[in-house]
């Protein structure tokens, strides 16, 4: 196959960043679309250019690494995966590609195509866990969860926190993101106790970090690449709401 | 140098207990003085992390990743072993301990694998306790699925994705700490050097990854927890910065390497494609439940997998090991499929392939119920391979996936040098020569938040009165001119090939030589032909950007430059190991039908290496293993 490129370079934070042309020739439609990069990479080494930067590990879809916008899509064009599982075979030969990074204020891009992803964490350390300190828990089958609640808690838990409802959403909200990981918790009896400080305490985060709102365009839900319900969004509000007002 | 691995006395069962009674404790008030790097945030590092800031030390924490919940035990699908003995099928902390030391070929130590069968219990209660959402029965209580090389059900999962929610459940508890002020998180930082003082381990230089500054830190003790390198075969089923850097310069430091050679093929992965092929993806073990292993009966067989009757086809592990057919241990299985393919009868384009069948177990169970068990994988191969597997058998491969191996360490996880620990994959402990499927979760969560917190205290206990190391002792001075040099030298090559080129090139010649089979002949040419691949790496190599920048081409020539040296280590530990157990078969040493043959007179030992300097032969330390309680037998599947 051959490709054009258009990939958005940028040095640093502080630079200006413009999109890039890159033309491409003998790439395999069975390369996933990192490989393909990689092989861009290899060619621009050799021709005295800088790499591309962009984040990517496990490459089988799971640690949440990787994610760029292509063709304007989080993680390509393809729903249910993130750009490593993307093949080249989901694109025509000669076909003009736009690669840019997952933009968003909260996400501050450090080169490239690789961003600050922090905010994330921030909100996870603002609540999202269970207060269970080794040692002290007690025998789990003690604590009976049907199997159906136990299969939707699984549900909302999947998230991989890689940012494609964050750079797909128009008002660059987290709320997907972080109603997973309250709702996750929230379903289980044993994160039952510390909700109601949870949910305010990560959404307040949320806020802090400079995530917008979410005004319900269900479009994180379609970009998702482990198709995390919008519902999980509902419970949030109704946990948040009940939280306000009982707490 | 003589080993102790430092085994308390008494009965098995009560090693452990009596240890723990008789481990030396350190005041509340005293743990606020001490300090604790931990490098790798994977299951094993973020549970030593957490436990040990929950004690109330300071936790400098390290990854290399953006975030910590990144690390590769993310990646770990089918689950985790406990012997809970929930499903009343005969399971005990006995029957597991001997499982998972027969798995490992009678190649690891009684008082460690019994240890690990023990603590089990408590893992799936902590977990439980954290949010991780196991899988359940209708009434409510846990489920439980079988693994390869074992006849009970004690293996706890989450669907597909084990690993993740483990690993979620340890970040979370990580991270809890960090918002209580007890952990600092250094994410996009990789350790480059040791620093010792006085022979002990006293702090680490690290190069934050987003800047390129080299950065000191200075400790009490050092918990290395940075997983496995079998990323050193370029393709495998490892994500794609898993690496050896930090177990290897601690090894240069002067920690003992303990049997590198013993890297487990996964049976069920998917097969190569092409060159520019980045990994080798895994397909969980926990298929085998319910998928038959096949290959044709005729040669260039052309026909497509649904059209090949079924006295056709040879269901290879169920005609060579009829008791655990599908369920045979990973080595005997990705030995056995790499016979067939050899032989001529692989499948797929390549012809590197066999079939991994469900059509047995939709017709029995109904697609709803393998659709319920095995969603996520099914799609998954159908996001890679373009391939529906509920209508045709998976084309499935061996690929490298878990080092045994790893860094030296003692019953207390503490490796030759004093201060510096190895937990998780990065250790070489509890699995021997194999290791069975869902110990590897298992481990890594034992090691860091069940073992760590008595044995580093009982360490740290003797080091409250030493003088305090600042990041302004000499030894820093030392170790991160020598970082810099390196750095400076890697980037000033300027040839004419990328470090990925090196890196494909040493995973071919050990793909081919220290592989899933080794002669010593091999061996001996893979050992030159190492030595001539690093004198091209650093008359040739070429790295864009300078070492003052983030530069991910840097990032992967350190670990090429790292791989090529434990490589060399690795063919030497196999060549010297004349017996064929576990994961290490070496051809001379086999019966008449191809099965290993294990040598207890002369080879039941550890394999414990020195570094000597570049160059020079590693110099060998055995560390006999002496069985008590149990009697060696061979390790038969059929």
């Amino acid at each position: 196959m051959k490709l054009h490129l258009k990939i958005w370079r940028q040095r640093d934070a502080q630079s200006n960043g413009a999109l890039v042309d890159y033309d491409l020739d003998g790439i395999d439609q069975h390369m996933s679309f990192l490989e393909m990069m990689d092989t861009l990479n290899g060619q621009l080494i050799l021709n005295g250019d800088m790499p591309v930067e962009f984040d990517h590990d496990c490459r089988e879809g799971i640690c949440g690494s990787c994610g760029m916008m292509v063709n304007g899509q989080a993680h390509g064009p393809v729903a249910g995966l993130t750009v490593c599982q993307l093949h080249m075979r989901e694109f025509k030969d000669g076909a003009t590609i736009y690669v840019e990074p997952f933009r968003a204020a909260a996400f501050p891009l450090k080169r490239d195509l690789k961003i600050d992803r922090s905010a994330f964490d921030r909100i996870i350390q603002a609540g999202g866990f269970i207060s269970a300190s080794t040692g002290s828990a007690i025998e789990a089958n003690n604590l009976p969860i049907t199997h159906d609640m136990a299969e939707s808690a699984f549900d909302s838990a999947a998230c991989i926190g890689c940012g494609a409802c964050v750079a797909t959403c128009k008002n660059s909200s987290a709320a997907l993101f972080t109603s997973a990981k309250v709702s996750h918790l929230v379903k289980l009896p044993q994160g039952k106790l510390e909700a109601e400080k949870r949910v305010i305490q990560m959404v307040g985060q949320m806020d802090v970090e400079g995530f917008g709102h979410c005004s319900n365009t269900e479009a994180c839900e379609v970009k998702c690449p482990q198709g995390i319900s919008v519902l999980n969004i509902a419970m949030m509000n109704w946990e948040f709401n009940k939280s306000s007002l009982l707490g | 140098m003589i080993l102790n691995a430092k085994i308390p006395d008494g009965p098995l069962e009560d090693k452990w207990t009596t240890y723990k009674e008789k481990a030396k404790l350190v005041n509340p008030a005293n743990r606020k003085k001490l300090n604790i790097i931990v490098v790798g945030t994977g299951l094993s590092g973020s549970s030593a992390a957490a436990s040990l800031a929950e004690l109330g030390y300071n936790i400098q924490s390290f990854c290399f990743q953006d975030s910590a919940r990144r690390a590769h035990s993310v990646a770990a699908q089918g689950g985790v072993n406990a012997a809970k003995n929930y499903q009343n099928d005969g399971d005990s902390v006995y029957r597991m301990f001997y499982d998972t030391l027969k798995g490992g070929d009678f190649r690891s130590r009684e008082a460690n694998v019994y240890r690990l069968a023990e603590c089990s219990l408590n893992l799936i209660d902590q977990a439980v306790a954290q949010g991780v959402p196991f899988a359940r029965e209708y009434g409510g209580y846990l489920s439980n699925r079988s693994f390869g090389g074992v006849q009970v059900s004690r293996t706890f999962y989450a669907r597909g994705q084990t690993g993740q929610q483990l690993l979620l459940g340890a970040y979370q508890a990580l991270i809890r700490q960090v918002g209580i002020g007890k952990v600092k998180l250094h994410t996009r930082h990789e350790m480059l050097d040791l620093v010792l003082v006085d022979g002990k381990a006293k702090g680490i230089i690290v190069r934050n990854l987003d800047t390129g500054d080299i950065e000191r830190f200075a400790a009490d003790a050092v918990v290395i927890a940075t997983g496995g390198f079998g990323k050193i075969y370029y393709l495998s089923t490892l994500a794609m910065g898993c690496n050896a850097s930090a177990i290897w310069r601690a090894h240069k430091k002067g920690a003992l390497m303990a049997c590198p050679s013993w890297t487990q093929m996964h049976p069920t992965c998917l097969p190569q494609a092409g060159d520019y092929q980045s990994k080798l993806t895994l397909m969980s073990e926990s298929l085998r439940n319910d998928g038959r292993i096949w290959v044709p009966k005729l040669k260039d067989e052309k026909r497509k997998a649904n059209e090949i009757p079924e006295e056709e086809r040879d269901y290879y592990l169920e005609r060579r090991y009829p008791t655990f057919g599908n369920l045979a241990p990973r080595d005997i299985s990705s030995r056995a499929a790499k016979e067939r393919i050899d032989a001529g009868f692989g499948v797929g384009p390549l012809n590197n392939a066999v079939y991994l069948d469900f059509s047995k177990a939709i017709k029995e169970q109904g697609i709803d119920k393998i659709r319920e068990k095995y969603k996520n994988l099914f799609s998954m191969y159908k996001k890679i391979t373009d391939d529906d597997a509920y209508q045709a058998p998976m084309k499935i491969s061996p690929a490298a996936h878990f080092s045994m191996g790893g860094l030296w360490v003692d019953y207390e996880l503490m490796t030759t040098i004093p201060g510096l620990f190895a937990v998780g994959e990065a250790n070489f402990a509890d699995h021997g020569a194999n290791r069975l499927g869902a110990n590897s979760l298992l481990q890594a969560s034992i090691d860091g938040y069940f073992i760590l917190p008595y044995t580093l205290t009982n360490y740290l206990a003797g080091e409250l009165k030493t003088e305090k190391i600042t990041i302004k002792h000499r030894a820093f001075d030392i170790a991160e001119a020598e970082v810099n040099e390196q750095l400076q030298l890697l980037v000033n090559i300027n040839g004419t090939k990328t470090a990925d080129h090196f890196h494909k090139e040493l995973g071919k010649l050990l793909y081919d030589k220290c592989g899933l089979s080794r002669t010593a002949k091999g061996l001996t040419e893979a050992i030159a032909g190492i030595e001539l691949l690093s004198g091209k790496f650093y008359r040739e190599l070429r790295v864009s950007g300078t070492e003052g920048e983030i530069n991910a081409e840097l990032e992967k020539a350190g670990r090429v430059a790292d791989y090529l040296e434990m490589a060399r280590l690795m063919c030497y530990d196999a060549l010297t190991r004349n017996e064929s157990c576990g994961a290490h078969f070496r051809e001379e040493y086999q019966t008449p039908d191809g099965e290993a043959l294990r040598n207890d007179k002369d080879f039941c030992f550890v394999s414990a290496w020195e570094w000597p300097g570049r160059g020079i032969e590693p110099i060998l330390h055995p560390e006999p293993l002496v069985f008590e309680f149990i009697k060696l037998s061979v390790r038969s599947y059929s």
